[in-house]
Formats: C-alpha cells, sequence, structure tokens
C-alpha cells in the first residue's frame, strides 16, 4: 500500500490503529483518507488496510 | 460643509449605507454583495481564530459565528487581536465588542462553548464555510473529522504549522479535497523555544481568511 504517496514497507491486513502504532503517530491528531475516503476516527480499529490502498495520514500540529 | 468633512469628524460612526458605500467602492458593487451576503463560522479565537474574524469584519462580511469556551489571558496578547482591556473577560464577548468598532453593521453571534464532535455540527448548521482556528491539535483533527465525515456540504478550512520564526514562504495553502482547504507548514508545532508569534500566525489567519473570501466569489482552486 502506498502512505502519503510512498510505498509502505508495511503489511496488508493490518488496521488504520495498528498502522498508526507502527508508525508511532498518535491517532488523535490525524485525519486519515483511505482511497480518498475520510475514515471515521471510531473506525480505526475495523478498518483493515488493503494491497493496493492509498493511504494519507494528515497530522494537525498544535499552534493557532 | 461637504459630507466628506461630516464624516471625519471626531468619534461619529458612519450610517449603515455610508458604510456600505465606502465597501462597494472598495471591493465593487459584485463582491460587495456576494461577502455581505455570507455567513461564516470561526472555531475557536485565538491567534488564528481573532486574526480571521477580523479580516472577515474589515471586508464587511454579513455574519460570523464566533465561537470559544475562553477568556483573554496576558500570554494571548502577544499574537491574539485583543488588547489590555479585555482580560479577564470571555474572547466572544471581547471579539464582538472589538469588530463592533471595526464595523458595527457585521451581524455576529457568540458562542462560549467548547466544541467538540456531538455538538459541532449543531453550532454550525448555519454556515457554509468553517474555519478550524483552535490551538490544540487534538481539537483540530476532531472538528475537521467530523465535519467531513457528517456533513460533505460545509467547507472547511483549516490551519497546522505556524509557529516560530521560519520562513513567510513555508506557510501555504492545500486544497486537501473539494470542501478542505490546509494552511500551515505543516510541521512547525509549538514545542519549547519554538512558540507562536505573531507575524507567522497573522500569515496562516490572513490565508485563511483570503480562502474563505476566495470561496465567497466562487474560486475555488488555491
Amino acid at each position: 500500500m502506498q502512505i502519503n504517496g510512498q510505498e509502505s514497507y508495511l503489511d496488508a491486513g493490518i488496521s488504520v490503529s495498528e498502522m498508526l502504532e507502527a508508525l508511532d503517530i498518535e491517532a488523535k491528531k490525524v485525519i486519515i483518507e483511505i482511497n480518498l475516503e475520510i475514515i471515521e476516527k471510531d473506525k480505526y480499529s475495523e478498518t483493515k488496510l488493503h494491497e493496493d490502498d492509498k493511504v494519507e495520514i494528515i497530522t494537525f500540529m498544535g499552534g493557532g | 460643509m461637504s459630507e466628506y468633512s461630516i464624516q471625519t469628524k471626531k468619534d461619529q460612526i458612519p450610517s449603515q449605507e455610508e458604510f456600505e458605500a465606502q465597501l462597494v467602492a472598495r471591493h465593487t458593487p459584485g463582491v460587495h454583495a456576494k461577502v455581505k451576503n455570507a455567513v461564516v463560522g470561526i472555531a475557536g479565537l485565538g491567534g488564528l481564530g481573532s486574526n480571521v474574524a477580523v479580516s472577515l469584519a474589515r471586508l464587511g462580511i454579513g455574519k460570523l459565528i464566533l465561537v470559544d469556551f475562553d477568556r483573554v489571558e496576558p500570554s494571548n496578547l502577544n499574537r491574539q487581536q485583543y488588547f489590555t482591556r479585555h482580560i479577564g473577560i470571555k474572547k466572544t464577548k471581547a471579539l464582538k465588542e472589538l469588530i463592533k468598532e471595526i464595523n458595527p453593521f457585521v451581524e455576529i453571534e457568540t458562542r462560549d462553548i467548547f466544541l467538540d464532535k456531538d455538538n459541532v455540527l449543531d453550532c454550525f448548521k448555519d454556515v457554509e464555510i468553517i474555519v478550524e482556528a483552535f490551538d490544540n491539535p487534538e481539537s483540530k483533527a476532531t472538528l475537521v473529522n467530523t465535519v467531513l465525515t457528517k456533513d460533505k456540504e460545509k467547507i472547511i478550512v483549516a490551519a497546522s504549522g505556524m509557529a516560530g520564526y521560519f520562513s513567510n514562504n513555508t506557510i501555504k495553502t492545500k486544497r486537501i479535497r473539494d470542501n478542505f482547504y490546509l494552511i500551515g507548514d505543516g510541521v512547525s508545532e509549538v514545542v519549547d523555544g519554538c512558540g507562536l508569534m505573531a507575524p507567522r500566525v497573522a500569515i496562516a489567519a490572513n490565508h485563511q481568511a483570503n480562502t474563505v473570501l476566495r470561496i465567497i466569489l466562487g474560486e475555488r482552486d488555491v
């Protein structure tokens, strides 16, 4: 699968939650788009990633 | 005595007609008509939100819905549009008062609430465009997630990454989706030794304000 435009070393079949954990990204600070669809926050553990998925992770920085 | 000299008398507030005439002269009648009809929601009235609100008020925006639960503190004055006389006052009240001094004919609604996934849609049900102007990254993500997944009609203009005094030119406006714009450098968060400072926060805020203006005027590209 692709994450933010780059082919990822992560294995297909893991959940969005597992992907974030593997990448050491805090789930509360992101929005996740898979194949252009935004994933609801409470669906991160049930949403599995597939080989041909294109994932975009947008991480919000503190400050405003 | 000409009308012009009457209008410049000290402490005299121009009438609504005079305000409108000035804005039409500056912005053209077509632009002013669209701006005057726009309703914009601002989530968070800190460095981003207070600056966005002031710019939109100066444009003669029709109506603003201003949302924040917090009060003005001395530490806010390094970048937020408040004055020392506002310390201790609710940000909603202080900003409404301040905008009334800029343009008394901008309609303002205020909500003293902590926005979360359960109240955000109701709070902004009457607006076309929502400006995400929070400080806290978790609140930013929650707001954007909720709006993008639950109400596909709204347009959201968010910001991420504007701390410090890095180059001006790293702050960009990106269109992530049809209805989601994201402004900032994407990396500069608040950490020890890299705080929020007025110029860069105002640069990001005015990227947001100009994005709102462009959307109102039908310019959807960045």
